[in-house]
């Protein structure tokens, strides 16, 4: 007997009990329903954009000719002729060519293409109908569909044009992999790419050693400088390097007869942004390696060349191979520098650009969307495979490194960082000169004119105020949607699935390039059909659009805070039966504070910045700053341009120092139980 | 008259682990219980489910006669006291204290009346604007408790609330609890594995092992009469010398024949014989007395160690085998009897002492050296 119990016991059941359903309390079911809500947004801000964006790089639309059929009537209006499909039509008169009848999602075929003899003026009428109930045509602007037959006179038939069907295939990518002109472009990525991910990883290392590992003296100027490129665009550097090396360039003679126009452009200003990204990840790989190491090698006089191979570079190795795709996934999905400086270098992010802007065909812009997908995916997969290793690596470690003082070396890392600060510095000041100059080379006289920003394309300084609006709504709601999420994430009890759900959302932005964001939002919000529709043109969209683009690393931030939070807090709160959002208020977010202000202060200032993910989506009330710097570029407006490139990085600039004056103050204010 | 608190056939599984098997028990109206066991034997485990926090897969909880199974923790009227404490660092001592009796209804200076008060009842009055990070650990602890009996709950939680305290502390801190709950008369459950403060502080003991209950009784029940080898292993310090039962009451040590506890043990089953250090009581060599002389034995005492108010005594012998015995004799008794190292010596077993049980199931656990 008391074996049956124990073999019950084993099982880890008891006889015939059911198991026990928790009764959801009123805190379970708020919570579950914020994040639920919260959810549905990343779903319709994400998902299924994305969605809308992969089922549009399978649709061809060609016109099916077999689907209509016509009839047409005497001088006075009798129908005798037997009706004639529109194929028989084409068969006899080969009026359109079977290359014409494929189309794109918007092709319109006239009716009378398939009637020589068609006036509009003639007493002669037309009957029009489908041989399927798909078959669909416009009268005027007017849509039919249907086997019924519609007569028309003579004077609508003229307005009578045929719709192309839709239909699922590979057609596109067909069409995309046999085009070299297009996939091209997919060398020139990845070789851009590789190539500025060397050079940058390499020059940050070298610079992230010199600030952790030296006695130099301006540290905190130098880490200040290395950090200045996040505030500006990524077109930014280009605009610089136009007036450096361009045709008419300062130092164009260094060049040695190369164009700046191309790959040496691109890669140049792509070390130039990417510089701050790839040092920060170096920096904190260095500071977590541990002291202990070095003091053994150097117990064993192991030359400083011998410790740096075999403690300094393993030490920080999962850094350097993140920083590395953080780097390459920057710039393969990077637009507005190859916008500026590609010249005729075809590169993935601008041919999404050249295909919807420039062609209207929408189709293919998917595909290369697609295409530009993959290796982000990669990159961004692989990224976080090492950040968990990285994660585990610096729990383990304990005793900072303190550098000794070392005249040589000390003074060859102030000559090396001296040198990436000339770059970065010398770049910026050539945009800020260019901006002051009347007319570069002609007339150096200092002057305003080029802040005329009214005067010139691209929306003015509307554009600027419209950036500053974007970037707070967008710093303000972002936080909100971004924290609450987290924290329900984080606290809610149970509903496994729906949090790992969750999570999985929250972590799609980051591998999703702002071009590709940006197109799948005008497949989603723009289709007549979606209810979301009337938000397509104004600032919602694209603040909706900026939040998602820089949802991942905001949640991650806020997560990481959050789990440093003692998981007993709600356990207490819930015993006490005070409800969570009164926890949250009275404790979560003043202790977060600091937190909070750092994912504001990020999501503004890329908010600011950001070009590829708003590209597609501002209308002409709701022109930006960054896209305005790209416009009057492309307009010849150089030189406003960089104007414009300058004040974006001024207000961040500006909205740094804000950001720190107030969490400082939050800090003295509120956080005075931080200090014993 | 039914009990306070009452499981019954409680389980707890985490995928595949089963953490709580069957566990049934009833705590009475103004008990002070303890949960004591090994790490990770699911006392915790076992605390959560009480409290609704991680509801079990299995069973029933009624707290006064209430069927509390699957309520949410907001529905459920207990106290709680974390390891961590789980004091709100940005919030004062007062305010802490004062977070759950803030939407009772009451007025601003009815709050503060009780706040005093409780600050008073553990002595902390005058810290109450100070931060938590500007107290010590054992004055935290004390503020989580207050926190806890703030809305004077039926039944007060708390979980190893004294194990991240230093050892002086701890000892002070346990009285003041006890003293507390005795003036509150709150029924507490307290989870520790720390044996000394259980026998210490509980008015019962729920000994448990791989998620089930081993024992459950008073400190001296489960000091003095064990009910399984791991009770009598894990609660204080004891012999274990195998053996074989040879007939109901009566066991083969060694060479020696001896009388002792065999319960339902049957004869000729292998056993493992338990007996305190303490309760070897200590005779002239070639001590006889007619009745008892089947629970004397014939030993040499191989080395003394003196711990404070008694000498641990290693004792070997012929009629012994290869086994080991260690005794614990008063320092009385030690002068009394010139007991040295090397020296002879009669010792007696009483057979009440002398407790056999099962060598197999948990037997594999915990052998060793004493002391
Ligand atoms: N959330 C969980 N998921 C899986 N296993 C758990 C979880 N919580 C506890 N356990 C396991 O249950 C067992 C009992 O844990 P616990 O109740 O915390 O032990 P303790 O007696 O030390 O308080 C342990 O083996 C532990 O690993
Ligand atoms: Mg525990």
């Amino acid at each position: 007997m008391a074996s049956t119990a124990d073999a019950l016991a084993a099982a880890g059941r008891p006889p015939k009990a059911r198991p026990i359903k928790p009764r959801l309390g009123r805190d379970d079911l708020i919570m579950r329903g914020f994040m639920a809500v919260i959810a549905l947004y990343l779903v319709i801000a994400i998902a299924l954009p994305l969605y809308a964006m992969l089922s549009k790089s399978f649709s061809t639309y060609s016109f099916d000719l077999t689907a209509y059929e016509f009839q047409v009537s005497d001088e006075v209006g009798n129908f005798d002729a037997p009706p004639v499909s529109a194929a028989a039509l084409n068969d006899e008169l080969q009026a359109v060519s079977p290359e014409d009848l494929s189309t794109s999602s918007d092709g319109r075929l006239p009716a009378t293409s398939f009637f020589p003899d068609f006036s509009f003026r003639s007493p002669v009428m037309y009957k029009i109908r489908g041989t399927s109930a798909d078959a669909v045509y416009l009268v005027g602007t007017e849509r039919f569909s249907g086997t019924e037959w519609r007569e028309v006179d003579s004077n609508n038939f003229r307005r009578v044009m045929l719709r192309p069907a839709r239909d699922i295939g590979f057609a596109n990518y067909v069409t995309y992999f046999s085009t070299p002109a297009l996939f091209q472009s997919i060398e020139n990525s990845i070789f851009i790419s590789a190539l500025s991910t060397i050079i940058t990883v390499t020059l940050a290392f070298g610079f992230a050693y010199a600030l952790s590992r030296s006695c130099m003296r301006l540290k905190g100027f130098f880490r200040l400088v290395a950090l200045a490129p996040i505030l500006v665009p990524s077109l930014l550097p280009g605009i610089g390097l136009v007036y450096l090396f361009g045709n008419q360039g300062m130092i164009k003679e260094l060049l040695l007869g190369e164009s700046i126009y191309g790959p040496i452009g691109i890669v140049i200003g792509s070390v130039f942004f990417t510089f701050p990204h790839a040092m920060i990840i170096i920096t904190t790989a260095l500071a977590i390696s541990d002291a202990r190491l070095y003091e053994a090698a150097e117990c064993l006089k192991a030359s400083r060349w011998k410790i740096f191979w075999t403690v300094t570079v393993p030490g920080a190795r999962y850094g350097l191979i993140s920083a590395a795709f953080v780097v390459f996934n920057l710039v393969i999905t990077d637009f507005g520098l190859p916008k500026v400086i590609g010249g005729q270098y075809n590169m993935l992010a601008v041919d999404i650009y050249k295909q919807v802007i420039g062609q209207q065909n929408f189709e293919m812009g998917a595909v290369v969307s697609v295409v530009l997908l993959m290796p982000a995916l990669v990159a961004f997969a692989v990224d976080r495979q090492v950040q968990k290793k990285q994660v585990a690596l610096l729990s383990a470690r304990s005793v900072p490194y303190q550098p000794k003082p070392n005249r040589r070396f000390d003074w060859l890392a102030f000559g090396y960082c001296g040198l990436i600060a000339v770059f970065i510095v010398g770049l910026l000041a050539v945009c800020q000169y260019a901006a002051l100059i009347k007319f570069w080379p002609y007339d150096l006289s200092l002057s305003l004119k080029n802040y005329a920003f009214d005067l010139m394309d691209g929306g003015g300084w509307d554009s600027y105020y419209n950036s500053i609006q974007m970037a707070l709504l967008t710093a303000v709601a972002g936080t909100a949607v971004v924290f609450v999420g987290a924290y329900m994430v984080e606290k809610t009890k149970g509903f496994e699935t729906g949090r790992s759900l969750f999570q999985l959302l929250a972590m799609l932005p980051m591998a999703i390039p702002g071009m590709v964001l940006g197109l799948a939002y005008i497949f989603f919000f723009n289709e007549p059909a979606n209810p979301l529709n009337f938000i397509y043109g104004t600032m919602a969209i694209l603040v909706i659009c900026t939040v998602t683009h820089f949802y991942t690393v905001s949640h991650l931030t806020a997560v990481t805070a959050l789990k440093q939070m003692d998981r007993e807090f709600e356990s207490v709160a819930a015993s006490l039966k005070q409800p969570f959002y009164k926890l949250f208020r009275v404790v979560t977010v003043p202790v977060c504070l600091p937190t909070i202000l750092d994912i504001s202060i990020y999501l503004f200032v890329n908010a600011m910045t950001t070009v590829s993910a708003v590209i597609f989506l501002y209308s002409p009330t709701t022109t930006l700053a960054s896209v305005a710097v790209l416009n009057m570029n492309d307009a010849g407006d150089i030189a406003p341009a960089a104007a414009m490139g300058m004040m974006i990085f001024y207000t961040n600039a500006g909205a740094r120092l804000i950001h720190l004056a107030v969490s400082k103050g939050v800090l003295k204010r509120t956080q005075a139980w931080r200090f014993r | 008259m039914s009990s306070y608190l009452r499981i019954r056939n409680l389980f707890k599984n985490f995928g595949d682990f089963t953490a709580l098997k069957d566990i049934s028990l009833d705590i009475e109206d103004g008990e002070f219980v303890c949960f004591l066991g090994p790490s990770g034997c699911g006392k915790t485990t076992l605390l959560r489910a009480i409290a609704g926090l991680d509801l079990q897969s299995y069973g029933s909880v009624e707290q006064a006669g209430r069927d509390i199974s699957d309520l949410p923790v907001t529905q459920r009227d207990f106290g709680i006291v974390f390891q961590s404490y789980a004091l709100f660092p940005n919030l004062t001592i007062e305010r802490n204290i004062a977070f759950g009796l803030e939407n009772l209804g009451k007025s601003k200076a009815e709050v503060g009346a009780r706040v005093t008060e409780l600050l008073d009842l553990v002595n902390l009055a005058d810290q109450r604007k100070k931060y938590p990070a500007q107290l010590s650990g054992g004055q935290q602890q004390r503020i989580a408790l207050a926190r806890a009996i703030a809305t004077s709950p039926g039944l007060l939680l708390l979980d190893e609330p004294l194990s991240a305290l230093d050892a002086k502390v701890r000892v002070h801190l346990r009285h003041q609890i006890k003293e507390l709950q005795r003036k509150l008369g709150v029924t507490t459950i307290m989870v520790t594995h720390d044996q000394e403060e259980a026998l210490a502080m509980a008015d019962r003991i729920v000994v448990m092992n791989h998620g089930v209950i081993e024992q459950v009784g008073t400190p001296t029940e489960i000091y003095r009469e064990p009910r399984s080898l791991f009770v009598a292993d894990f609660i204080g310090e004891t012999n274990q010398i195998h053996s074989t039962v040879t007939e109901p009451g009566c066991l083969a040590l060694g060479r020696a024949r001896l009388r002792g506890q065999t319960g339902e043990l049957a004869p000729g089953q292998k056993v493992v014989a338990t007996i305190r250090p303490e309760d070897i009581v200590p005779h002239e060599p070639a001590f006889r007395e007619a009745e008892d002389s089947d629970s004397l034995l014939e030993v040499t005492v191989d080395e003394m160690e003196f711990l404070g108010s008694f000498w641990r005594s290693r004792l070997t012998g012929a009629a012994l085998d290869s086994e080991v015995l260690y005794a614990d004799f008063s320092i009385n008794a030690v002068r009394r009897l010139s007991i040295d190292e090397g020296k002879s010596l009669t010792i007696e077993l009483p057979p009440s002492r002398l407790i056999a049980f099962a060598a197999a199931g948990s037997a594999g656990e915990t052998h060793g050296e004493h002391g």
